[in-house]
Order: structure tokens, then sequence, then C-alpha cells
């Protein structure tokens, strides 16, 4: 870990954003991992994306799980509430959370253990339900907390630091959340900043159910040759295969794209996704075909990354689904909640 | 017909027990019975013994006609509706000695009747029925309809009431009203043709019911959530705990669906199973909602983890335990009273929680609301401890009260307002003095964020591994549990007060351990009887303890959890408490408990002497 911790005074010319606000006022407390650590990078794309899109810190919902993935909700934006709940669990924790007021913005970060071992279940059920929430998990291949064992999403071959082998087959979340369903699949690199912060921008807009596979490495643990999750071996294999531009709301898009090449998708809230596709073929609006293509290429040993999957249509989301009230539940006056002595008086003579 | 003690009349007072098969549709008919001598004015328990099973096992329904209000379950049987041939050789020999034993004699069963001292009463119901009606379905349906005809005739049951309540089952099916009563009546006029009628055990109009419902505690307990302005449930299905969220799904459809958008003020999530149902629960009351999860047994077992979170992080959730026969799978479909240590030390470490216990419907109602209240009150769990008994099986209760004025006790919740009259938000500090501190729910005030975490934290909600630090917060949620003791319901007294001798008892015991009072009164025997509605304990429970010599504690487990509790939790005397127990899974009945005290009375007349 980093043993400065900077200056809580912001220097007058720091550039701000539509609220007003810096850089510096989105960041949280002092991280705590080890020097080099991807997922330090992956909290300061949250920062650089939730400055972006001026968030009021207390819009903002931060869930986590266990484990040194779950510890960074606390090292971004520290005017926000935080829940760091137990190994696995998030997503319920989001889904309560979210079903009592939908009118924030939440942000779920967890790990390939907390994601895909031990929360493997809370997590495909998150994605059925289709909450309305950006959910990254920062991908490294071990558990970090207690010192290197693999994890479920090792791959077959991945050599440990202290020279095991593994022999399970991994457990890829891009192509589980696209079995699933999900509505916003993306894959990034901690490493790729350029191609994370639109990603993470977009998700958080988009009204559902928004999966981030972040490869993550770890450096004490999963940094070693050998290893299929090292920051040398991530660059060497992973392969955008969109480029993303996110497009606030009411902006107009400056960039002018080639007729052909770029695929615009708008978001519910009237932002906008501009794709560019990197493979002429690639379609990130057909499933299945998504889910072939990744497949290949991971077979051939190619992370594919970038927007990899997106259904705007939001028809499952989950309080769609449910018809709740525009009105969050936890603001809706006692008096509308409850039906009062005249109506419990009347419900009495059905029981006699 | 033959007699036996058939001329002995016995008005309002004895037992009806139906012998079914599971599935056949037998439970319409038996409440049919149940309701129309509850509506001459009679005080009635229904007690429903049910297989898990879905269709083909055996099932039995219990009524207790008891003019004198008793609500516990009778230990004997007057009248038997053995309907179900596999069980009728258990069934006949149940039936008390000079009882009557009604069955279906369209296939005779002769050999298996050999009870001289019962009045045994053919009916050929399947005859009848297949005489009259159409549809292998229909006949099984319309048959249990038809032994309902017979015993109105039998125990001169109303005709106009059980008229009026096939109206308003079947008012808007033409057809199976006109089905069902020409069932009713095939039934009611072959014993008016063949048999003697009525029975000298009848019923006769009386005037007890009025203001009175017949509800379960499930239900209760499901409005009292509507009431309470709970919004969010999370649920995963679960045996006897199911009913309760349909119960609440039934009054949010009722109560809280918008007429013009049809927009839901409530959402109830089916989770993947009991961890993350108590999870939703928790993240959506930290977050400001009215959250509960009603669960058995099994799901306490799994939610365990997060029980301990929601306890050291300090969020409140409202847990419904309606307690099942365990260990394990146990017997889903029988009573039991076996959770009382595992929710109030559920998870690991240092962990008590708030318990509330109910007797009846009518407080599953009050106490659900109570729950909240004191969830939010504490920021903490609060587990609701009914059982299978009160959840399941209708019971009659005095008409439920609201009054309008009551609010939400929300506790220590600041406001953005107030939060920015502060030079800072702690989340863990005890400004109060009395171990609860102030919170903020999201979305309100960014200078009121706070992590929330189950790790390590100290007062000013920072993460800590300290150990002086740790152990302030620690030695605060002690305090904080002694500041419950105040806000929990105290416990209901009977007695004079100056017998040596008390009973102290819990949730559904109360109408046996009532009615075992009477029948001690009436034997000059005086005792005094204490029911807790809470954990943790008030003064009024260590009180009772120090003001008796002898305690009798009754509760429904083999390891008399209860009295555990009170030892560990009270400063009484262990050699003091003496259990009376029973987990045979089927609900307390009166008898044992007279009798063990008389035992135990006879042992030590000295006793039986009043104090004052």
């Amino acid at each position: 870990m980093s043993y400065i911790n900077k200056p809580k005074v912001a220097h007058p010319s720091l550039p701000v954003n539509d609220l007003g606000m810096t850089r510096r006022q989105y960041e949280g407390a002092m991280s705590t991992l080890c020097a080099g650590c991807g997922h330090d990078s992956v909290t300061a794309a949250m920062v650089e994306a939730c400055w972006g899109l001026s968030l009021k810190p207390e819009q903002l919902v931060k869930l986590s799980g266990i484990g040194c993935s779950s510890k960074t909700t606390a090292y971004f934006v520290s005017g926000s509430h935080g829940f760091n709940s137990v190994h696995g669990r998030m997503p319920s924790i989001a889904s309560g959370a979210i079903a009592a007021n939908r009118a924030l913005a939440y942000v779920g970060v967890s790990g390939d253990g907390d994601s895909l071992s031990i929360g493997v279940g809370q997590l495909t059920h998150a994605i059925r339900r289709n909450i309305n929430m950006l959910y990254i998990i920062e991908n490294n291949g071990v558990y970090g907390l207690t010192k290197g064992q693999f994890s479920a999403s090792a791959d077959i071959g991945t050599k440990a630091k202290k020279g095991e082998v593994n022999s399970s087959p991994p457990i890829d979340p891009v192509l589980l959340a696209l079995t699933l369903g999900a509505t916003f699949i993306a894959r990034s690199f901690s490493g790729d900043k350029e191609q994370l912060v639109p990603l993470i921008q977009a998700g958080m807009r988009h009204n559902g159910f928004a999966l981030i596979d972040v490869l993550s490495p770890c450096v004490t643990f999963n940094d070693h040759e050998g290893s299929t999750k090292s920051y040398t071996f991530t660059r060497e294999h992973y392969s955008p295969v969109t480029e993303a531009d996110f497009v606030p709301h009411a902006e107009a898009i400056k960039v002018n794209y080639a007729e052909g090449e770029a695929l615009p998708v708008s978001l519910h809230d009237g932002s906008r996704v501009m794709l560019r596709k990197l493979d002429p073929d690639y379609d990130p609006t057909d499933r299945s075909a998504a889910y072939g293509y990744i497949e290949a290429k991971l077979k051939q040993n190619e992370y594919v990354t970038g927007l990899i999957h997106i259904d705007e249509s939001d028809a499952s989301e989950f309080h769609k689904l449910n018809k709740t009230a525009k009105t969050p539940l936890n603001a809706i006056p006692f008096e509308k909640l409850s039906p009062g002595k005249a109506a419990l008086d009347k419900l009495m003579n059905r029981y006699r | 017909m033959p007699s036996s003690s058939a001329d002995q009349v016995r008005i309002n007072d004895f037992v009806i027990k139906f012998a079914n098969v599971n599935g056949t549709g037998s439970a319409s008919a038996n409440s049919l019975i149940m309701k129309a001598i509850f509506r001459m004015g009679i005080p009635v328990t229904g007690k429903n013994y049910f297989p898990s099973n879905i269709q083909g096992l055996p099932t039995w329904y219990e009524i207790r006609v008891t003019k004198d209000g008793y609500a516990a379950r009778a230990s004997h049987v007057d009248i038997m509706v053995a309907m179900n041939a596999e069980t009728y050789s258990r069934d006949i020999r149940e039936v008390k000695s000079g009882g009557y034993l009604i069955y279906d004699s369209t296939w005779p069963r002769s050999a298996l009747l050999q009870r001289g001292d019962i009045t045994v009463i053919p009916v050929p119901l399947a005859k009848m029925v297949n005489e009259n009606f159409d549809g292998v379905r229909n006949r099984i349906l319309l048959k249990n309809i038809a032994y309902s005809g017979v015993l109105a005739a039998l125990l001169d049951v109303d005709l106009k009431i059980i008229d009026s309540l096939l109206h308003e089952s079947y008012g808007k099916k033409p057809k199976l009203l006109e089905s069902n009563s020409k069932a009713l009546k095939l039934g009611y006029e072959y014993v008016k043709t063949n048999l003697d009628s009525p029975l000298p055990l009848r019923v006769e109009h009386l005037d007890k019911t009025a203001g009175h419902i017949m509800m379960d505690g499930n239900t209760a307990a499901g409005l009292g959530c509507v009431f309470a302005g709970a919004t969010v449930g999370a649920w995963y299905p679960i045996t006897p705990s199911t009913s309760l969220m349909d119960a609440f799904k039934g009054f949010c459809d009722r109560y809280r669906v918008d007429a013009q958008t049809g927009e839901r003020n409530f959402a109830i999530i089916q989770a993947e199973d009991e961890l993350a149902a108590v999870g939703m629960a928790i993240g959506a009351a930290w977050n400001g909602a009215r959250a509960f999860t009603p669960t058995s047994g099994p799901g306490i077992s799994l939610m365990n983890e997060f029980v301990g979170l929601a306890y050291y992080a300090e969020v409140p959730c409202v847990i419904f335990d309606v307690q099942r026969v365990g260990p394990s799978t146990g017997m889903p479909t029988r009573t039991q009273q076996a959770d009382i240590m595992l929710c109030a030390y559920a998870s690991h470490g240092d962990t008590k929680h708030v318990l509330l216990f109910p007797a009846n419907p009518e407080e599953c109602f009050y106490m659900a609301v109570q729950a909240f209240d004191l969830a939010e009150r504490l920021q903490t769990p609060v587990f609701v401890l009914s059982d299978l008994d009160i959840g399941m099986n209708d019971w009659m209760c005095p008409d439920f009260k609201w009054d309008d004025a009551y609010r939400p006790d929300r506790g220590k919740v600041l406001s953005k307002e107030e939060v920015d009259k502060l030079e800072k938000f702690y989340r863990y500090l005890d400004r109060d003095d009395d171990g609860i501190p102030y919170r903020t729910i999201p979305g309100v005030s960014s200078k009121g964020a706070y992590f929330t975490r189950g790790s390590g934290h100290n007062q000013w909600g920072v993460y800590t591994e300290d150990a002086a630090e740790y152990q302030v917060v620690l030695d605060r949620l002690r305090r904080k549990f002694t500041t419950a003791s105040r806000y929990v319901p105290k416990p209901v007294a009977l007695g004079k007060g100056n017998a040596k001798v008390g009973i102290l008892s819990v949730g559904s015991c109360d109408g046996a351990v009532r009615e075992a009072l009477d029948t001690l009164n009436h034997q000059k025997i005086e005792v005094d009887y204490l029911r807790v509605k809470a954990f943790p304990f008030t003064i009024e429970v260590e009180a009772f303890l120090k003001a008796h010599e002898t305690v009798f504690v009754v509760e429904q487990n083999r390891d008399a959890q209860l009295k555990s509790l009170l030892i560990l939790e009270t400063q009484v005397e262990k050699s003091k408490l003496v259990s009376i127990l029973s987990y045979s899974g089927l609900p307390m009945t009166a008898q044992p408990i007279v009798d063990e005290i008389r035992a135990k009375l006879a042992e030590a007349p000295r006793l039986t002497a009043v104090t004052r």
C-alpha cells in the first residue's frame, strides 16, 4: 500500500465538472492494497467516471462483498454511502437497496472469488432479476487476502506463484452473463483507463444490470511468468472488439464517425454510447453471435474486450416488471402505506 | 341407532376430528362446519394436522367446540369423521369412550368395527354422491360437503348459516353453489330419514363470538406488515411461513396498488435462498425502507452470517420465524418452539437479539408492527417467533384495532438539515448514552455518508483493528441490549401474585396454560402465571422469578430452551425452575401441565400455600 496520503486541499486551477467539483472531491479513503494493484486503477477509473458524469456523491451507493476488490468501495467517492457486506452476498444487499430506492445510482464492486465461487448463486440471480446497477468484477484469478489460492476464473494451465498448475476449467463471467440474459456486458483491463472509463459511465446509465469484467492483475500473487492473469500476459492477449465513447445527455456528438463504422446506442436517460466496431463482423446487439465470438477467441487465448453486448429495450428491468411506484418506496408517506382504521374495521368482516 | 352413553347431553363442548386423505378438498368442508359453529356464537378452535405432501397421505383436522373459549388443543376426540380407510384402525382407537364415529359405509368395514363403547354411525356417502353427481374429481370434493351435511344434522348446526356460507363462497359460481347445496342436503336428509338426530353432543346458539374473527397468525402478521408500512418483503418459500408472504402480497394487492396507474407501493422479491432473502431485507432497511423476511428454522440457520452483520453494523431488519419441528428437515408440517436459542444468539461472535413471542394471531398482528418500531428504534434485527400452530391454524381472536394516530418509530435517523448542523457525522457514537447511535439514509446527504461494514470499526465509523477501539463499540452494543429491555413488550401476568408456585411460559403454550390454571383453580390450587412476550427479559420477569419458590417453565421443545435462556440471562437460581415440556409436534394440551404440577405439589405440599 501507499503510505503517502494526499493533502485534501485542491489547487484552484484543477478542472471542475458541471457541479463545480474537482476530481479530488470524488476520491475516497487511501487505498490499503498493494502498490501496483490493478484494483487501484479501477478505483481511479471510477473516480474519473463519476466526476465526468457530474454525479452528486449522495446520489451514488457503493456496494461490495468481501475480498481485496470489495475493499475498494472505500477508496472512491467518500461522499457516498457504502456497504461492505459479507462474502459473496453483495447482490442481495443490492437487490434490497434498489427495491427500497430506485432513484439512486448503484455500483457494486466484487472480485472473482466473491462473484464466481461463494457468490456465483447471488450473481446469477441478480442478473436474472435484472436489478438496475453496475456490477464490476475485478478479476485476477486468485484469492489475495488468503495468499494466492486459485479462484474459479483461473485458466487451465495457469501457474500459481508457488508453481502449482491449475487444471479446472474457468468460469468466464462474460459467457455466464451472456447465457443468463444480462443486458449490458463488457470486459476491460485495469491498465486501459481510456477503454474502462466510458464503459463505467455507460454501465451506470444503463437501465438494468450492467456487468463489467475487468482483468485486474494481482501484483503480489499472480503477476509472474506462467500466469494468464499477469499484466504482461493480459497486455499481449487482450483484444478490443469495440471502442466505446460515452456521450452524456444533451451533449452533441462532436467526433465525426465514418458512416457504417459507428453504432450509436441510446441509453434510457437520453445519453448515448457511440460504439466503433473494430471487427466489422461483430454485432454487440446479437447475444448468441457474441457468445460464439467470445468463445472462439478464448480458445485462441484472446480476451475480447470492449462493450460485448448491449440490449437497451429494458423490458425486463426489475422495477418495470414489478410496476414499482415512481416515488422511491422509502419516500412514500406512511399515510399512503398504511390502510388505516376504517379499512381494518371493514376487513374484519371477511373473517367472521 | 345403538346407544352407549348417548343419553348424556353435552352442549357446545366437544371435539370433532376429521380423518381425510390429503389433496381431496376436505379443508373447505371442515372449515365450513367450523365457521358455521363460530357464527352460531360458539367459540371454536381448529387444528390442522397435515402431511408434507401434495396428495395422497393422511391428514386430520380437529375442531374443538368450546363454550369456555379455550384456545388449546383438546387431548381427546368425541366425534371422529373417519373418511380415510388407510388410517381407519388408528382413528377408531382415538375416539373417547362414549364417543361417536362416522364412516362411509358404501364399502363395509365390519371387520374393523370392534368397539362396543362408542357409537358407530354408518353413512353411505360415496354411494349417495355417485348416484347424484358425475366426474371423479367432482364426486371426491362433494363427498366432503355431504359429510358436512351429515354433521349439520347430527350436531344441529344452523342450516341457514351454512347456506349463507355457501353463498359467500360460491355466489358468483351458480353451478358450484347448486352442487354444493345439493350435496349438503344429501347428507343432511340421510341423517334425518335414517338416524336419530341430533346427537346428545350438539351445538346451540350462544353469544360468545361477537366482536371476534377467525384468522391464522400468518395472515395476521402479513396484515401487520402492511399496516406497519413495510414496503419490501423478501423471502424463500418454506413451510410453515409461506402463507405469511402470501397474505402480505394479497393485502398489498388490495391496499397498495394505485387504482389509476397500477403502480405498486411495495416490492416483494422471491429470493434464490434464505441467505439472499435476509440480505435483501437488510439492504432495503439500510436504505430506509421497512423491510422483512418470513422463514422457519432451516432458513434462520442459513441467515446466521447476515444476522451477525446486521447486528454489528446496526441495520434494522425484521425476521419472522414461524417455527416448525427440527432438527434438520424434521417434521415441516408440525409445530414446535425449538428456535428460541437459535434466534437469541444467532450468528458467530458475541451477538444477542431482540425476540418477540406472539401467543396467537392477534399478537402476530400487533407484534408485526412493534417489530418494525423496535428494529428501527434499536437499529438491529428483530425476530418474531411464531410457530406453525399460531401461523397456520385458524384462531378465534378479538377484532384487531387500529389507531389512526399511530406513526412509525423510525428511530434515530438524521435528516439532511440535522446532519448539516453537525460539525461532522459519526455513525457509531453514543451521543445519548443509551447505546443507540444515529444513522443516515443513503441519498440524503453527502456529509452524512458513511461506510457500513461488518469488519472492525470504531465509534467514529472508521475501520479499526485496535483492541480498545473495538471494545468501545462492542460494549456499547451490550448497553444497547439493556436499553432494548426497556422498549420490548412487558410480560402478561395472571393470578393474584401471592402463590408460592408460578408458571412461566411463552407463545402458543398460552392456551394450554390458561386452561390448566382453570382446572387447578377448580381444585383449589393457587398458581400464578407469567407469559413472556419478549427477549431481552424485562424487570417483571426477574421479579416474578424472585417472588416464587418454584417456577414451572412450560414450553414446546425437548431441551428446555426458554428455561436455559432464563438461567443465562436472569439472576434466577437454577433449582427453582422445573420444566414442563411438549415436543411431539402437536400443539400443547392442558392436561400434562395439570398432571405435572399436581405431581410436584404432592411431593412438596407446602408449596400449595400462598405467601401473603
